[in-house]
C-alpha cells in the first residue's frame, strides 16, 4: 500500500513541517468558525480532513490559500508565516501551494492546454514550448493527452477535473490542496478522477491535504486522518485506525454516517 | 470669469425654462408610457400584418436621432405649436424603448399564467388587463423611470426648434449678457440636482421589487 | 431644380459631412471606452477614496445632460481660457458622457465573472494585472458588447448636435441641400436614412465582435 511506501517516508525528515496552524480562529461576524486551531503536516505527508458539513474544512483550505484571512492566529507554510502579509509577500508564499476547487474552476476563454501553460509562462516565466510540454506530459499523467486543443466547456465533469489537476501540477507545487474534488462529479466519472490521484501519490512525494467523502480513496492516500469539530481537531490518527477504532464518539458517530 | 450677480440675475430664467422642461418631461413620459405600452401589446398581435410593419417602425425610429425627427416635424407641420410638437416627438422616440421594456416585462410573466387565464376562461382583455399587465407593469417600472430621466436629459433637443425650455433660455441669458460660463454652469448644476436624487430612487426602486 | 439633381450634384459634400459625423463618433466612442474601463475598475478599487472619486465622476456625467456638457465645453471653456476646436468639443463630450454610461456597463460585466473565476487565478498565484488581463477581462467582455452596442447607437444618436456647434456634419449638409432645394421632406427622410443605415452597420460590427468573443469562450459555434 502507499502509505508503506518505504522511499518516501525515509526521504522526509522529520523536523521538516510543510504547513502549521498556530492557535488560528477564523469568525465570520460573530460566528467562530475554527476556534483556536493548532496542526502540523510535515512535508510529504498526506493529510485528509474529515468533519460534519460546516466544520470548517474548506475554510481550512481556503485559509492556506490565502484566499481568506485569519482573524487571529499564524499559518505558516515551510516555516514562514504569511498571516496578514501584503499581497507582493502573499503571492511569494502562494508559490508552494495549488489547489483543486470542487467546480474545477476551469478557464472558459483558454483551450485546455493553455489552462494549464498560462500560469507557468505569466507566473514562473517558463517560455511558451517548455509550458507546453510541462502541460503535456501532465495531460498524458491524467489521460487526456488528445484533448489539449478542446475547450473546457466541450469536456466532461470528470475530465474538466483531471484538467483542473494538471493545470495545478504545472506549477509545480510542494502543497497541494485538494477539497472535494470528485463531490460536483456523476457517480460514473469519481472513479476516474480518484485513480489520477492515487497515481500521482505514488509517483511524486508532494504535500498533500485532502478533504474528502471518498473514505476509501482516503484509507488508500492517507498517512494521517484529521477528524475536525466545533472549529478543533478533536482526532487525529492513521486511517487504519481512525477508521476501524475510532476514539472519540463524535467521530464514531460521523464515520457511522458516512461509511 | 464667475459672477454671482449675473448668475443671481440669469436664476429666475433659467428656472422657468426649467418649468417648461419638468412640463415636457411629464407629458412626453405618458406619451411614451401610453403608447409604449400600445406598442408592446400590439406586437403580439396574431398577424404578421401588424407585428413586421410595427417593428420596422420601431427599429427605424429608435436608430435615428430625434434632434432630427424633432426638426423634420416642426419644418413640415408649421402652425403647429413647438412644445407641442416637442412632447409628442419626443414620447413617441421614447415610446419605442418603453415598448421593449414592456415586451421584456410582459415575456416574463410565467406561462403558466396565460394557462390559467385560458382555463378560466376570461376574455382578452380581462387576460391582458387583469392578470398579465399587472404582473409585467410591476417589474418594469425602474426601467420605464429610467427612461424618464434620459428624456428629461434630452429634452434641451426642444430647445433647436424654439421651445424656450431651460437650456433655450440658458443660452438665450448666457448670448445676452456674455455669460455662458455662468448660463450653463447653472443649467447643468439644476440638471444634477434633479435628476440624481430621481436616479438614485429608481435604483432602490429596482432592489425593492427584485425580490 | 429637382431634388435628385441636387442631391447628386452634391454629393461629394454629403459624403465628407458622413466622415465629420462617423469620425466623431468613432473618436467620441474610443474616449468614451477607454474611460468605461478606467472609471469602472477604479469602481472597483479597494480603496474607498478611488471608488468615491469614479462615483463622483460617473455621477457627475450621468446627471448634467450632454447637451449642456457640449454647450459648455463650447461656449464657456473658452471663458476660462482654453478654446478647443468645435470637432474636440464635441469629442469631448461624447467621450465624458457616454465614458459615464459605459463604466457603469464595465463594473456589471466585471462584477458577473464568477468570483470562483478570481480564486483559480490566485491559486495559480497570477498577479493581479495576469488575473484581469488573462481571465477576468476575457471573460467579460462579451457581456459587454450589446450594452456598449447601445451606447454607441445612443451617440451616434447624438451627432446632429456637432451642426449646432459649426461643425459641416452629415445634418448640416443636409440642410444645406434642403434649403437649396427647398424639398424638406426628401432632405430629412434621406438624412433620416443615412442614420439608419450607419447605425444598422455599426450594430453588424458589434455583433460580429460579440460573436467571437463567445466562440473564445466555448460558448458559440466552434
Ligand atoms: N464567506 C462566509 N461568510 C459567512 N460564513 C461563512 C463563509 N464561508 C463559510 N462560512 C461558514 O463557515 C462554516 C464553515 O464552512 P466550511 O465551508 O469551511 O465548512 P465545510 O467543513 O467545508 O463544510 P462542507 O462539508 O459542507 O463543505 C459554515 O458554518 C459556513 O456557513
Ligand atoms: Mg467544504
Amino acid at each position: 500500500m502507499l502509505t508503506d511506501n518505504p522511499a518516501r517516508k525515509t526521504s522526509v525528515s522529520p523536523v521538516s513541517t510543510a504547513v502549521t496552524f498556530d492557535q488560528v480562529v477564523k469568525r465570520y461576524g460573530d460566528h467562530t468558525v475554527l476556534d483556536h486551531l493548532d496542526f502540523e503536516v510535515r512535508q510529504g505527508e498526506r493529510v485528509t480532513l474529515i468533519g460534519p458539513s460546516g466544520s470548517g474544512k474548506t475554510t481550512i483550505l481556503r485559509l492556506l490559500m490565502t484566499l481568506e484571512r485569519v482573524t487571529e492566529g499564524v499559518i505558516q507554510v515551510n516555516g514562514q508565516p504569511f498571516s496578514g502579509l501584503p499581497e507582493k509577500q502573499l503571492r511569494r508564499a502562494r508559490r508552494h501551494i495549488g489547489m483543486v476547487f470542487q467546480q474545477f474552476n476551469l478557464f472558459p476563454n483558454m483551450k485546455v492546454l493553455d489552462n494549464i501553460t498560462e500560469a507557468p509562462v505569466q507566473v514562473l516565466g517558463l517560455s511558451r514550448d517548455e509550458a507546453a510540454e510541462r502541460a503535456r506530459d501532465l495531460l498524458d499523467l491524467v489521460g487526456l493527452a488528445d484533448k489539449a486543443d478542446v475547450h473546457p466547456t466541450r469536456l466532461s465533469g470528470g475530465q474538466q477535473q483531471r484538467v483542473a489537476i494538471a493545470r495545478a501540477l504545472a506549477m509545480r507545487p510542494d502543497i497541494l490542496l485538494l477539497d472535494e474534488v470528485t463531490s460536483a462529479l456523476d457517480p460514473e466519472l469519481v472513479q476516474g478522477v480518484l485513480d489520477v490521484l492515487r497515481d500521482i501519490a505514488q509517483a511524486t512525494d508532494i504535500t498533500m491535504l485532502c478533504v474528502t467523502h471518498e473514505m476509501g480513496f482516503a484509507r488508500d492516500i492517507s498517512d494521517r486522518v484529521l477528524m475536525f469539530d466545533g472549529g478543533r481537531v478533536i482526532e487525529s490518527g492513521p486511517p487504519e485506525r481512525m477508521f476501524s477504532e475510532p476514539e472519540h464518539e463524535r467521530t464514531r458517530d460521523f464515520l457511522g454516517a458516512v461509511l | 470669469m464667475w459672477d454671482w450677480h449675473t448668475a443671481r440675475e440669469g436664476l429666475p430664467l433659467i428656472l422657468h425654462g426649467f418649468g417648461i422642461t419638468l412640463l415636457a418631461t411629464a407629458l412626453g413620459s405618458l406619451v411614451a408610457i401610453v403608447l409604449g405600452l400600445v406598442i408592446a401589446v400590439l406586437g403580439r398581435a396574431p398577424t404578421r400584418w401588424v407585428r413586421l410593419p410595427l417593428r420596422a417602425v420601431v427599429e427605424f425610429v429608435r436608430s435615428t436621432p430625434v434632434m432630427i425627427q424633432l426638426f423634420a416635424v416642426w419644418v413640415l407641420a408649421p402652425g403647429l405649436d413647438p412644445l407641442t410638437i416637442g412632447i409628442v416627438v419626443l414620447g413617441l422616440h421614447y415610446a419605442m424603448y418603453t415598448s421593449e421594456v414592456y415586451r421584456a416585462g410582459i415575456d416574463a410573466v410565467p406561462r403558466g399564467q396565460w394557462e390559467a387565464a385560458v382555463a378560466l376562461s376570461l376574455p382578452p382583455i380581462r387576460t391582458w388587463w387583469g392578470v398579465v399587465l399587472p404582473q409585467a407593469v410591476r417589474k418594469v417600472i425602474p426601467a420605464l423611470g429610467n427612461y424618464v430621466i434620459s428624456m428629461f436629459k434630452e429634452t434641451p433637443f426642444l430647445s433647436v426648434i424654439t421651445v424656450n425650455e431651460m437650456v433655450h433660455e440658458a443660452n438665450q441669458f448666457g448670448s445676452d449678457n456674455f455669460a455662458y460660463m455662468e448660463a450653463f454652469t447653472i443649467a447643468a448644476a439644476i440638471f444634477l440636482i434633479a435628476s440624481y436624487p430621481t436616479s438614485m430612487l429608481m435604483r432602490k426602486l429596482e432592489k425593492r421589487l427584485a425580490h | 431644380m429637382s431634388f435628385l439633381t441636387a442631391f447628386v450634384r452634391s454629393l461629394p459634400s454629403i459624403w465628407d459631412g458622413i466622415q465629420i459625423t462617423v469620425l466623431a463618433t468613432l473618436l467620441g466612442a474610443l474616449l468614451a471606452l477607454v474611460l468605461s474601463f478606467v472609471l469602472g475598475l477604479a469602481a472597483r478599487s479597494r480603496h474607498l477614496l478611488v471608488r468615491g472619486l469614479a462615483r463622483a465622476v460617473v455621477e457627475f456625467f450621468r446627471g448634467t445632460s450632454l447637451y449642456v456638457q457640449l454647450f459648455w465645453l463650447f461656449f464657456a471653456l473658452p471663458i476660462l481660457g482654453f478654446k478647443l476646436v468645435p470637432l474636440a468639443c464635441a469629442v469631448l463630450a461624447f467621450g465624458l458622457n457616454y465614458g459615464a454610461y459605459g463604466s457603469e456597463v464595465v463594473r456589471g460585466a466585471l462584477a458577473a465573472v464568477p468570483r470562483a473565476q478570481w480564486e483559480a487565478t490566485v491559486a495559480l498565484n497570477m498577479t493581479p494585472w495576469q488575473r484581469m488581463r488573462k481571465v477576468i477581462l476575457p471573460q467579460a467582455w462579451p457581456q459587454m458588447i450589446p450594452p456598449f452596442n447601445n451606447l454607441l447607437i445612443q451617440l451616434l444618436k447624438s451627432t446632429p448636435l456637432l451642426s449646432l456647434i459649426t461643425v459641416s456634419d452629415i445634418t448640416f449638409q443636409m440642410d444645406q441641400l434642403r434649403s437649396a432645394t427647398g424639398d424638406t421632406k426628401a432632405a430629412y427622410l434621406v438624412l433620416l436614412v443615412i442614420y439608419f443605415v450607419l447605425a444598422y452597420a455599426l450594430t453588424l460590427c458589434m455583433n460580429g465582435l460579440e460573436a467571437l468573443g463567445k466562440a473564445r469562450l466555448g460558448q458559440g459555434r466552434a
